[in-house]
């Protein structure tokens, strides 16, 4: 069975370290903010300049002056710090967020990432990706592995407009959890009752499949 | 206005000097820290073909999304537009050229541009539409592109508290762009919640000191809400 998306965010969550600077994109990204392992501290930033994102306010903590960079209204945990949007990306842009967790359309085998460009598709804007995948030396896609129609999104080369140039090196889907090194995927996990061979047909970049490939475990 | 007294008593006086053509740095990210009574001003004044560097451009019928209903931006810069009906109408039209800029790219444009510094190489952008013809560099094995400053002929900027010296804090979120736009106008016109008396805001919690401000005045906002999210 492909992950869900809660899966998802559980297996993202696995590679939280205790005391990792995260900025989780918007979508399945947001949602490993509920999956933060027992016993480590994280501290979620927010690009349009606050550091300890909280939990949504209750009605009483509704304030008009606290958004995430989703434009959600949230809450600011103790030991929380909020500043200027040229701060918050002199952090993303000078390596100082220890990891990312962002969407994509498409990876490529070279860690190239497109994200938010489709040609002839109405663009809204790149926000603040272009500048995550260029900053965090540490990144970790999620994505479908394929399109509805089974075609791969996992690419020898993208054929969108890239987001970012040889700056991914994890990848989670639905059915797979890769790397990317030296110029191909290899593949270090697969989703619950999912074959390798499923996976090898639905990834069109070069992929290393090892020996061994353990099936990820879920908690019910 | 005498001295380093920047108040202004009226909306009209604020945004005073604006014409068509002009180039006008906002503060805010999606409706939150928007200059909105300055933006509302610059609606009542009707000037046209203005250029706009934003993140966002508001909503239908709030902040920018004002401007858009006469068509007063002829030109945006932001990092993320087409929340609202009526822009995206006005860019499939081509009657609005948008400039796509990565959101640190934007805010270090703003803040180069008010720091003196023409341009600066950052990664961000590198092998993307955002570096075609653009310079290319090479440091330490990684290579960057040459983005541009960029300096207004206004700068419009929401605040929280300030002094009639120009000192503005901002509050929480609402920071964001505004202390980068309030650096990069000619003429930096900022509206706050309350003006205090000089001496009452510390010194060393000022987010931008009165050098950069020109205009100072005290207004009413809505603060519209743009997703509410609550949790019971």
């Amino acid at each position: 069975m492909a992950l869900t998306r809660e899966q998802m965010a559980q297996r993202v969550a696995r590679e939280l370290e205790d005391g990792f600077y995260v900025n989780l994109g918007i979508g399945i990204p947001t949602l490993v903010a509920n999956y933060v392992p027992e016993g480590i501290d994280v501290m979620l930033q927010s690009e349009n300049g606050l550091l300890g994102m909280g939990r949504f306010p209750t009605e009483e903590e509704v304030d008009s002056d606290m958004i995430n960079a989703g434009k959600q209204m949230v809450t600011a945990r103790p030991g929380a710090a909020i500043f200027s949007s040229a701060e918050s990306f002199a952090m993303i842009r000078g390596g100082h967020v220890d990891l990312t967790v962002l969407g994509a359309f498409e990876v490529d085998q070279e860690g190239n990432i497109a994200s938010w460009m489709v040609p002839g598709k109405l663009i809204k804007g790149m926000g603040g990706a272009m500048d995550l995948v260029a900053g965090a030396e540490n990144i970790i896609c999620t994505m479908t592995h394929a399109s509805k129609h089974g075609e791969s999104k996992l690419l020898e080369k993208c054929t969108l407009p890239l987001t970012g140039a040889g700056c991914i090196n994890r990848v989670l889907t639905d059915l797979a959890y890769l790397e990317i090194k030296d110029g191909a995927f290899i593949l270090k996990e697969r989703a619950p009752g999912v074959s390798v061979e499923e996976i090898i047909e639905k990834t069109a970049g070069k992929l290393i499949v090892p020996d061994n490939v353990p099936e990820m475990t879920f908690d019910e | 206005m005498a001295g380093f007294d920047k108040r202004v008593s009226s909306y009209e006086e604020a945004m005073e000097g604006i014409k068509d053509g002009m180039t006008v740095i906002a503060g805010g990210f999606g409706l939150c820290g928007i200059p909105e009574n300055l933006i509302a001003e610059i609606k009542r004044r009707g000037v046209k073909d203005l250029s706009v560097v934003s993140n966002n451009c508001g909503v239908d019928g709030f902040g920018l999304g004002l401007l858009l209903e006469d068509r007063q931006i002829s030109k945006i810069f932001a990092s993320y537009v087409g929340e609202n009906a009526m822009f995206e109408q006005q860019m499939l039209n081509d009657e609005i050229d948008v400039v796509l800029t990565p959101q640190g790219t934007l805010a270090e444009k703003m803040r180069a541009g008010g720091a003196g510094i023409p341009a600066f190489y950052t990664a961000t952008g590198y092998g993307t539409p955002i570096g075609d013809g653009k310079e290319v560099r090479e440091f330490n094995g990684r290579h960057y592109i040459l983005e541009e400053a960029i300096t207004g002929d206004f700068a419009i900027v929401k605040g929280w508290k300030a002094d009639r010296y120009g000192n503005v804090m901002y509050r929480h979120t609402a920071q964001n762009f505004n202390p980068m736009a309030a650096t990069a106008g000619k003429i930096t016109v900022v509206e706050v919640e309350e003006i205090v008396e000089p001496g009452e805001l510390e010194p060393s919690q000022i987010h931008t000191p009165g050098i950069y401000v020109d205009r100072i005045i005290q207004g009413s906002f809505e603060k519209r809400i743009e997703k509410r999210t609550v949790r019971s």
